[in-house]
């Protein structure tokens, strides 16, 4: 059974081969088909794969399947090969999970559009970029499937590439994720280095190698590697410019899967992030920074898709946070059941953007909760479970994580409680604005749009939208901390071992921090619905400060943007045209100038030819009599 | 037999730099011709005194054959004086320039 | 001059007196050519020079080669010299004042001298081949450089002989081609009924 983990990747493979060659004459109505089921049957095999992993003991679920030797560099080995363990097929059950559901929403969706197909061929191929990378056994692997992530996710983002503000987001996209790459590639030398391999069993096994400076600079580098595909600080500006691209592109490549890719590999590399304290406090202080700034620039935006991006970032930011507080657990735990509400979320302001033709702008929404009841309906469903409301999913994965960071780094645990706070309230000014108060679309817009007629989303959208509420809902049932049987800890605790905190301790002190998150989550409800009820807008509510993203934009723009152009420009003018032309040409004029130098000793006239003969029959002799002497 | 051979040699040096200078020299080609002769004359002097000196026949040979070729060379070059000649009507050596860089 | 090989003991009277005479002439007549405006001066001072190679060939007891020199050089390539002079113009007389090349002259003397003092500075220092030794054929005897040239000539320097009677032909065959070509220019293109002589570059096929 566990052999068919290694056909996990090759499932959408083969849908995209098949769709980009027959694309065109399978026609648009089978394409989507193609894809969808491509990706289901992945997912099916995942399932096969974990059932097969349970058979085994929990001590041993570390298998490795390797397909071929790839780079056979002297003592360097690098192979393409799957590492089956918990950790890996947790990752690919809710990637290929997700990612069937929004292929199957995405039918629907993208129904009308002109490149109906080249979006499913991203869509396969990214799936099977993912599931490289999340499978991969060794750095290298690791380092494809990422690039492979990043790649897709530009070519998404910029699909609608006519449009100019989108084919600059999607340059902005990959040029923050290559820096990110930077790190990783840092990390890959380092790494190799001192251990002399890039298998991930081979570097845990010589942990003994990295000094504890050499430690802290490959956690570092990691880390920059995390903050570029996971949109933290300093590189996740390019997230909010990403929703340039269709709303599933959104929900599953930075709402689900690619960004948690930054997640992902800090918590495969677990065991390196415990030799390095410093490091980790140095991650949480990031995690828990972006969640703060990231929350706040969401209560102000207008878009409706601008929200969900930084609401990203910040759920994001928790995730780091956990990882850097050690609660590699509560961060998984965090990164499914965010997955599923984020994508519901996502998909759902889908459906009200599809419904609306297009108009992403809440300030001319409103009411959509009498002619969209199934979207309000799983909206509400997700707004709850982002907000932390018991008994919904966040509740339980934000509450571990919560309480991992309460533990180790209380301060930043006073900043988080009070980001979820935000988290309560701009997912609630988000409701408000779109789904109540007064209906604004059927009137024309402010700069003279014309009125919109809603309608509901057709069924084929409707049911990705359920079964991802049901998953928002329901995925706190994976590690409810009274079950100690079953549940997400107990698979993945041989993967981190030793590295867990133990929630079986201090009851009390668990029941307190939960009442404090959920008195939280409420609050920030209350407060608003008091404040947003009825309204469209509110300055003093909506600070420049805050709609201009902190000017993070500007700072950049200063600091490297005008430097880089003024930069660029020197050396296409200067040093190109004057420098290195010049040096080229100046080799053709010095062979030319000299050559018409030397043409002068050709004058014709014999004699001189003939004084020049015996110049150099005079020299001779001179020569031979300097050595007879 | 007497006369010792560094006298011949010493005499066919100075003949042949004297006929060198007049190539350098003069500018009429036929002029220049007759220098060259010269300097064959000298070589075959210093030939001569060479094979008396070592006593060795193959001197006088040798000396038999630049004759000839020496004979021939005067034919073709003034062969071609004269082509040159019926051209231009000039036969100043600084006119004749004409392959040049 | 110490370290050179002298086959006689005494210098006779006589023998000075030819080498003299001989020098004289030779220096004289190579003056004469280099220094001499009108061509056909030069050539009679070519002949001189040539006269006294010949008494030096005779005073080093080559004496078929004297009659050569003679018979050849003075009698034929003179002759020749002399008809091409004709056949340019008698009075073409060459300007010896200027020079329009620059530094063609002080260079060319000074090189000249070069040349001629390293070759006798080279002959006094080298170190010569003592003994006799003869490698084709003795170069003794009384009456015996005419049998002992045609010996060497005939069996040793045979081919060389055959290749340069062969240069002969071909050289007066280059000489009458040379001579020949201007003829054909000045001949008529076409015959009397008006069909052209000689090969046609009209390969087309075209009807004239």
């Amino acid at each position: 059974m566990l052999s068919a983990a290694a056909y996990m990747p090759l499932c959408p493979l083969l849908g995209f081969l098949i769709l980009l060659a027959f694309g065109r004459r399978i026609g648009i109505k089978y394409s989507g088909i193609v894809a969808t089921v491509a990706v289901a049957a992945s997912f099916v095999l995942a399932a096969i794969s974990w059932t097969g992993l349970l058979g085994i003991s929990s001590s041993k679920r570390e298998i490795t399947q390797s397909l071929f030797t790839w780079l056979p560099v002297g003592s360097l080995q690098v192979k393409v090969a799957f590492l089956i363990d918990p950790l890996s097929i947790t990752m690919c059950l809710f990637i290929t999970f997700i990612s069937t559901m929004i292929h199957l929403y995405s039918i629907g969706y993208m129904k009308g559009e002109r490149d109906y197909v080249k979006f499913f061929i991203y869509l396969n191929l990214f799936v099977t970029a993912m599931l490289v990378l999340v499978m991969a056994n060794n750095m290298v692997l690791t380092f494809v499937g990422w690039e492979g992530v990043g790649a897709c996710s530009y070519w998404l983002v910029a699909f609608y590439f006519e449009k100019e503000s989108a084919a600059v987001a999607g340059k902005k996209a990959f040029v923050y994720n290559r820096i990110g790459d930077v790190g990783l590639l840092l990390a890959m030398f380092i790494v190799f280095a001192r251990v002399g391999s890039l298998d991930y069993t081979t570097i845990f096994a010589h942990l003994s190698a990295f000094s504890p400076l050499t430690a802290t600079m490959l956690v570092l580098a990691l880390l920059l590697a995390a903050t570029g595909k996971s949109a933290q600080i300093p590189l996740f500006n390019w997230l909010p410019g990403s929703m340039e691209g269709p709303t599933p592109v959104s929900a599953l490549i930075h709402a689900a899967t690619m960004v948690t890719a930054g997640v992902y590999l800090l918590c495969r590399m677990s065991h390196v992030l415990e030799l390095s304290a410093h490091a980790s406090l140095v991650i949480a202080i990031i995690g828990a920074l972006t969640a703060f700034v990231a929350a706040t620039m969401a209560s102000v935006q207008r878009d409706i898709k601008a929200v969900l991006a930084y609401s990203t970032i910040s759920q994001l930011g928790y995730m780091i946070l956990a990882v850097g507080a050690g609660a590699y657990v509560a961060a998984i735990f965090l990164m499914i059941a965010h997955a599923f509400y984020k994508a519901l979320l996502f998909l759902s302001a889908g459906a009200v953007s599809h419904g609306l033709d297009g108009e992403r702008d809440m300030g001319r929404m409103g009411a959509l909760r009498k002619v969209m009841p199934w979207t309000t309906g799983v909206f509400i469903v997700g707004w709850l479970a982002i907000a932390g409301v018991p008994p919904l999913s966040a509740f339980w994965s934000k509450g571990d994580v919560l309480d991992a960071v309460f533990r180790h780094y209380p301060y930043l645990w006073a900043l988080a409680l009070f980001t979820a706070f935000l988290t309560a309230y701009y997912m609630t000014r988000m409701y408000t604005l779109t789904f109540t108060g007064e209906a604004r679309y059927d009137k024309p817009g402010a700069d003279g749009a014309p009125a919109l007629h809603a309608h509901e989303a057709p069924w084929v959208m409707r049911i990705p939208l359920l079964v991802l509420a049901v998953g928002a809902a329901g995925a706190g049932l994976l590690n409810l901390p009274w079950v100690h049987n079953f549940g997400l800890e107990e698979f993945l605790s041989p993967v981190f071992h030793g590295a867990l905190y133990n929630p079986h301790e201090g009851t009390s002190l668990l029941w307190l921090l939960a009442i404090v998150d959920s008195l939280v989550a409420v609050g920030g409800i209350a407060v608003a619905w008091m404040l947003w009820r009825g309204k469209v807008s509110a300055a003093n509510l909506e600070p420049d400060f805050l709609t201009h993203d902190w000017y993070w934009d500007d700072l950049y723009d200063t600091v490297f943007g005008r430097p880089g152009t003024a930069l660029a420009l020197f050396s296409a003018t200067t040093i190109d045209e004057k420098i290195l032309d010049g040096a080229v040409n100046g080799v053709g004029s010095l062979a030319v100038q000299s050559a018409q130098r030397l043409r002068r000793i050709q004058t014709g006239q014999v004699r001189q030819y003939a004084l020049l003969i015996t110049g150099g029959m005079a020299a001779l002799l001179v020569f031979i009599l300097m050595r007879v002497f | 037999m007497s006369i010792p051979s560094s006298w011949y040699l010493i005499l066919a040096a100075l003949l042949f730099g004297i006929g060198a200078l007049g190539v350098l020299i003069r500018r009429n080609v036929l002029i220049m011709f007759m220098c060259i002769e010269l300097m064959l004359n000298a070589a075959t002097l210093t030939f001569v005194t060479f094979s008396r000196t070592l006593n060795d026949i193959g001197g006088q040979a040798d000396v038999f054959f630049i004759l000839v070729v020496a004979a021939a060379e005067v034919v073709v070059g003034l062969g071609i004086v004269v082509a040159i000649f019926r051209r231009r009507s000039t036969a100043d050596a600084d006119e004749i320039s004409s392959m040049e860089g | 001059m110490s370290s050179m090989m002298v086959l006689a003991t005494s210098m006779t009277i006589p023998d000075i007196l030819v080498f003299v005479t001989g020098a004289l002439m030779i220096l004289v007549g190579a003056a004469g050519v280099i220094v001499a405006k009108n061509p056909v001066h030069s050539a009679l001072c070519l002949v001189l020079t040539l006269f006294g190679v010949a008494v030096l060939f005779i005073e080093q007891q080559a004496d078929f080669l004297a009659a050569v020199q003679v018979i050849v050089y003075a009698g034929a390539v003179v002759v020749m010299f002399l008809f091409v002079i004709m056949f340019l113009g008698v009075d073409r007389t060459e300007d010896v004042h200027d020079e329009p090349l620059m530094g063609q002259r002080p260079l060319a003397i000074g090189l000249v001298l070069v040349l001629v003092g390293s070759i006798v500075a080279l002959g006094s220092e080298a170190k010569w081949s003592g003994g006799s030794h003869s490698v084709v054929g003795i170069n003794q005897g009384p009456y015996q450089n005419v049998a002992n040239l045609g010996k060497a000539i005939f069996t040793t320097y045979l081919f060389a002989f055959e290749i340069t009677s062969a240069l002969l032909v071909i050289a007066v065959v280059g000489a009458v081609v040379l001579a020949r070509r201007s003829m054909i220019t000045n001949a008529p293109r076409t015959d009397s009924l008006g069909n052209p002589l000689g090969a046609t570059t009209d390969f087309e096929g075209a009807d004239r």
